[in-house]
This record gives structure tokens, C-alpha cells and sequence, in this order.
């Protein structure tokens, strides 16, 4: 089911506001080059379980282990520093910046440059850039983005706009990458793009954790799904072992009944089989 | 976009090991067809402008007419103004570096022109300092404020900081009031010069004020194409996504704000020598917003913008000066009318590939 070694270990790990419990004990793990998928119903805290992996939330309690050191409540520059990227489930993009530096904020730390580089143009800042450049251009061509890459990326089209994005992340060259919701606003087309775009992205080795609601993708692209509820862990299996989970099917639904029940297992049959299809549960 | 020639790159599973390792083969292809889409979407003139305006001709033409100007021109009265505006354009690049490619809001900024001016006019007259011995401890003096009023404050948000500094600007010019060694309300006099090298005395000052703003309009413009540069945008736009790239937020804020106290303390040595007599009234609010003004009104993080802002809001009161009395009225209101009809700035910020690679793109597209 799982390949290569341990990348990604969360432990118990729990966060809170207020009096909500968003994250509550939450442990699973993720092996190098898997494609993971997290889903759950709405405020499951999924999206609060990325943001204290990737450091923009402090956990309360429990730790987070990545490629076996200890990143639990570190600086997110740090954590992404480490090999982590993510994307933001309502598009975090620099707005008033061209593609092309949008895609450069992802090598920001690999490119070796001081102030005197920079101000000198020495040989240094001209390898530097001109390396830059170039593997800019070749991420934008990975994701497939076509448009005019010198333009303000806010005149983009919200589908290209999510294709920068990834970009961005991948230009980072992590080896696990977050995607939040990335199938959110896409259309049919773009989806299956997408799904192309993520096989390609695992092909690489880069293990690929996602959170989406569009069920006919999680099933289609998903090597493994981690099922949450109510901040916890409520199954882990493949895709054909959680579609017919009994708990996962109750916290989506509360469905006691059996009638309901079997609805929502032919939902899900069909979600399978019909790919990319549209079946929100 | 569906376009199924543009997913090639990614058929096969090695484009990553490719993408990593050949960093050095040259793939023109995208870069073109990026330049050529946005030169052809403008008119033929507006592309010959905005090109004139981005390359480096224009710096080096303004270069030249800046060092020619006493040889045009050697009456006392313009050789003032002119340092005047040429410390003033200094200050200008210097806080384009911190509000307009950081987005920090700085209110104070004449502190740190205040520090310099103060800590190169006392080295100078009480311990007999030559001028050009005290830059060294003035860069250092503004490194010193810069940490000390940006380290507090720079983890919280921008407006946080526009209230701090907007206490700290008054609080140095107090501060400087109050102090005895630093003459109280009468200031210092008896500043000297960088010496005449044989030339007339502010003849041989404007060609080295001259020559200091060239450079430190050229090293505020290189620094914000760099990555330094970069990192400064990526924070004004949203600190969290830069955050999420493996930018150290704080520490790019920092570089930005202690790269600005600099620009601005060395400003103020060059204020000393001009001035000869320097007293804190000299370093007032008023000066910390007229220089934000500059970099708005010329259009933020766009260098040649800045110099022009800086240059109008300099010039302006001069050329006003037929008006006598109204002539800070008219001067407020041309600054509105110019706010209404160019807010984005009289030469703001160009979009584009920069780089060589852009500039070899720009120039096969034309």
C-alpha cells in the first residue's frame, strides 16, 4: 500500500481556538513519492492540520517529524526551507508581481547572491539570475502555462492563476508538496489537467498531499486517503477500502440508517467509476 | 491553455532531474513568445518609450546631465538648489527601498538623515574629524537606529510600525534639542566640506554629492532587480506566501529597513557638508513627509519614478517662487492634481523579464 521510507510523521498533534478543537490528536504519516489524500467533511480541520505542518499555526500539543527531524512549531521559511511547499487553498499568489517573479519567490533560497553581488553585478549575480530565468520558464512549462509570463499575474484567469501557483511550490523543489484544494473553481478540462499535472508532479518522486473535496479526483489520483472528522483520524486505507468504510460514510452523512447508507455507497461507487466527474458528498 | 503542445515539457518523468541539472542550456523559446505577446500589445511609440524609460540609456543620460550641470550652469544660486535636490533624490531612492519595494510604512525617515548629520557634524567640529572619516561611524550609527527602532517593531504589521516610526522621527529631533553636545535648539555650525581639490568650493561639493547620489541610485535600482529585491516584493505582497517559500520574513524587513537608514545617514553627511550649519528643526515631520511623498508621487519601487518625484517636489518650490506667498498653496495643490491623475505615480513600476535574457527577448522583438 505505502512505498519507500517514512517523509512525513504527525504525532498526536492537536490545535485549538477559542474553544474549538480544529485539530484534536491527529496522527498519520506520509512515505516518500505517495500521493495522499486528506478529505473530510467541512471543519474537519484539514486545512488547520496543513497550517501546523507548514508552521503558519502553532500545534498544542504532538510533534511533526519531516525526513527525521523535528519541525513541530517551527518557522514556516524554515519548514519550507526543509523541502516542504504548499499551496493556499484561496490562492496566495503576489498579485501586483509578473509570473515570472511569482515563480522566482520558489528559488529564492537557492539562489546565492549578497548585496554586493546585486549591486556589483558580479559574475555570481549574473549565473544567478540567467539560472533563475531558465528554470522559471521550465516549471511554467511543466505546469502548462501558456499565457504571456511577463504579465501582472492578477490579469490572469483564475485557472492559469492555480497553474502558477503550483509552479511556485514546485519550483521550490520540495519533496513533499501541499495542495489545498486545488481543483476548487476548475472547470472539467482543467481538472483532468490537474489530475494529469499531479501524476506528472509524483513521477518526479515528490509526494503529494491533497485536500480536495471532488471526490471522482481523490479517487482517481489517491494511492492512499487519510479520512478526518472533528480534528481526529476516522480511516486510512486506498481509495476502494474507504469508499466502503462504514465510519467514513456516517461522518459524511450521520447516517445511521441503512437506506442512507446505501445511497451513499453508490454515490461513491459511481464517483469511481466515472473519473474526474463532479460528486461533491 | 488547453493547448496540448504546452504540457510537453512534463511527458516524460526526467523533466525534473532536467530541470535541476541543466541549468546552464539556453531554452529561448518561452521567453520569446513571453516578450513578443507584450511588445506587440503595445502601440509602437508607447513600446519605444517604455523601453527608452527601462533601459539603461536613460540612467546613464541623467548620469551625464547631472555631473555636466556646472558646466552648463556655475551661478552659486543654482549649484544650491541642486545639491538640494540631488540630497534629496538620495533620500528618495533611500525610502523607495523601505515603502516601495518592502511596503513598509516609514514616517520618521528623517531620523536616520538626522543621525548622519549629526554624528558626521560632531565628529567633524568637536573632535576635528576630516568629513570623509566620519561616514564610516555614520553608516554604523545608522545601522545602530535602524536595529534599534526596527527590531521591536518589525514583527508586527505595517501600521504598527508607521506609528513607531512616526514617535521615533520626533523623538531624535527632540532628543537632539534637548542635548547639550549636540548644541541644543542652535544646533551645530562650522560643518567642513570634503575640501575643494582645487575647484570653487560648492562647485567641488556638487560634483561629490553628485557622484555619491549617481551611486546610490544605481545600487538602491540593482538592489530591488536582485534577489534581495525580490524578497522585498514578495513580502509587500503577502507575507505569508513568501513565508511558505522559505523567505525569512523579519529578516528581509530588517535588510530593507537598515539598507534605507543607511541611504538616509549618508544623506545626511552630505547634508552637513552642503548646509555647514545643521539644528533639529532642519529634520522635522515635515521632511519625513515630504520624502514619502517623493516616492509616491514618482510611482513606488520604480527607481526612475522616485528621481523624478524626488526632482518635482524639490524643483517645484523653486520654480514657484514668482508666486510668492501662494506658493506652497500652489504647490500643495499641483501635488493633488498630479495624486488625481496619475495615482499609480508619474513613472511607475514597468512589469516585464528582467534580466539579460529579457533585454536580448526585448530587443528581438523590436
Amino acid at each position: 500500500m505505502s512505498k519507500g521510507k517514512v517523509l512525513l510523521e504527525v504525532r498526536d498533534m492537536a490545535v485549538s481556538f477559542g474553544g474549538v478543537r480544529a485539530v484534536d490528536g491527529l496522527t498519520f504519516s506520509v512515505h516518500e513519492g505517495e500521493v495522499l489524500s486528506v478529505i473530510g467533511p467541512n471543519g474537519a480541520g484539514k486545512t488547520s492540520a496543513f497550517n501546523c505542518i507548514t508552521g503558519f499555526y502553532k500545534p498544542s500539543r504532538g510533534s511533526v517529524t519531516f525526513d527525521g527531524t523535528d519541525i513541530t512549531g517551527k518557522r514556516p521559511a524554515v519548514i519550507a526551507a526543509s523541502g516542504i511547499a504548499r499551496t493556499f487553498q484561496n490562492l496566495r499568489l503576489f498579485g501586483d508581481l509578473t509570473v515570472l517573479d511569482n515563480v522566482r519567490a520558489g528559488m529564492h533560497v537557492r539562489i546565492r547572491q549578497n548585496f554586493l553581488d546585486a549591486m556589483l553585478h558580479t559574475p555570481r549575480y549574473w549565473r544567478g539570475e540567467d539560472t533563475a530565468a531558465e528554470e522559471t520558464h521550465r516549471w511554467l512549462d511543466f505546469v502548462g502555462m501558456a499565457y504571456d509570463r511577463t504579465t501582472q499575474i492578477r490579469n490572469l484567469p483564475y485557472g492559469e492563476q492555480r497553474r502558477v501557483e503550483i509552479a511556485r511550490a514546485l519550483a521550490r523543489r520540495p519533496r513533499m508538496l501541499l495542495l489545498d484544494e486545488p481543483a476548487a473553481g476548475l472547470n472539467h478540462g482543467e481538472k483532468d489537467q490537474l489530475l494529469d499535472l499531479m501524476r506528472r508532479i509524483a513521477a518526479l518522486g515528490i509526494a503529494v498531499v491533497l485536500i480536495e473535496h471532488d471526490m471522482g479526483l481523490v479517487m482517481e489520483v489517491s494511492e492512499r486517503i487519510v479520512v478526518l472528522s472533528y480534528g481526529r483520524e476516522i480511516a486510512d486505507g486506498t481509495p476502494a477500502a474507504i469508499r466502503s468504510n462504514p465510519a467514513v460514510i456516517e461522518a459524511y452523512l450521520g447516517a445511521e440508517d441503512e437506506e442512507t447508507r446505501a445511497e451513499a455507497e453508490r454515490i461513491a461507487a459511481e464517483a469511481g467509476s466515472r473519473g474526474t466527474a463532479e460528486v461533491e458528498w | 491553455m488547453n493547448d496540448e503542445s504546452t504540457l510537453r515539457a512534463g511527458e516524460k518523468p526526467s523533466a525534473y532531474v532536467s530541470a535541476v541539472e541543466e541549468h546552464t542550456s539556453v531554452n529561448t523559446a518561452p521567453a520569446l513568445k513571453g516578450a513578443g505577446i507584450s511588445a506587440s500589445s503595445r502601440s509602437a511609440i508607447g513600446g519605444g518609450i517604455s523601453r527608452f524609460l527601462a533601459s539603461r540609456w536613460l540612467g546613464l543620460g541623467a548620469a551625464i546631465a547631472a555631473l555636466a550641470l556646472p558646466l552648463i550652469s556655475s551661478s552659486t544660486y543654482v549649484i544650491q538648489i541642486a545639491v538640494d535636490a540631488l540630497i534629496f533624490v538620495m533620500l528618495a531612492v533611500g525610502l523607495n527601498i523601505v515603502v516601495g519595494y518592502c511596503g513598509l510604512l516609514d514616517l520618521g525617515y528623517a531620523a536616520f538623515f538626522a543621525i548622519g548629520a549629526y554624528t558626521s557634524g560632531l565628529l567633524s567640529t568637536q573632535f576635528g574629524w576630516p568629513l570623509i572619516a566620519t561616514v564610516p561611524v555614520v553608516v554604523v550609527a545608522a545601522i545602530v537606529g535602524g536595529l534599534l527602532i526596527g527590531g521591536p517593531t518589525l514583527r508586527l504589521r505595517s501600521d504598527y510600525l508607521a506609528i513607531v516610526t512616526l514617535g521615533f522621527g520626533e523623538i531624535i529631533r527632540i532628543t537632539a534639542n534637548n542635548l547639550d553636545f549636540t548644541g541644543g535648539p542652535n544646533g551645530l555650525y562650522g560643518i567642513p566640506d570634503f575640501g575643494d581639490f582645487g575647484l570653487r568650493a560648492d562647485i567641488a561639493l556638487y560634483w561629490i554629492t553628485a557622484v555619491v547620489v549617481i551611486a546610490a541610485v544605481l545600487f538602491s535600482s540593482r538592489l530591488g532587480r536582485g534577489r534581495i529585491g525580490r524578497a522585498w516584493r514578495f513580502v509587500r505582497e503577502d507575507e505569508d506566501a513568501a513565508e511558505a517559500m522559505g523567505i525569512h520574513t523579519y529578516r528581509v524587513k530588517f535588510a530593507a529597513y537598515i539598507a534605507g537608514a543607511i541611504f538616509g545617514g549618508v544623506a545626511g553627511v552630505l547634508f552637513a557638508a552642503h548646509q555647514t550649519a545643521i539644528s533639529p528643526p532642519s529634520f522635522n515631520f515635515l521632511w519625513s513627509a515630504l520624502i514619502l511623498m517623493a516616492v509616491v508621487l514618482g510611482g513606488m519601487a520604480s527607481t526612475p519614478g522616485v528621481v523624478v518625484g524626488a526632482l518635482v517636489i524639490s524643483l517645484l518650490p523653486e520654480l514657484l517662487r514668482d508666486a510668492e506667498n501662494w506658493r506652497y498653496l500652489l504647490f500643495g495643490l499641483l501635488l493633488i492634481v498630479f495624486m488625481i491623475f496619475r495615482p499609480q505615480g508619474l513613472l511607475p513600476a514597468r512589469t516585464g523579464e528582467p534580466g539579460r535574457r529579457g533585454r536580448r527577448a526585448q530587443e528581438g522583438a523590436s
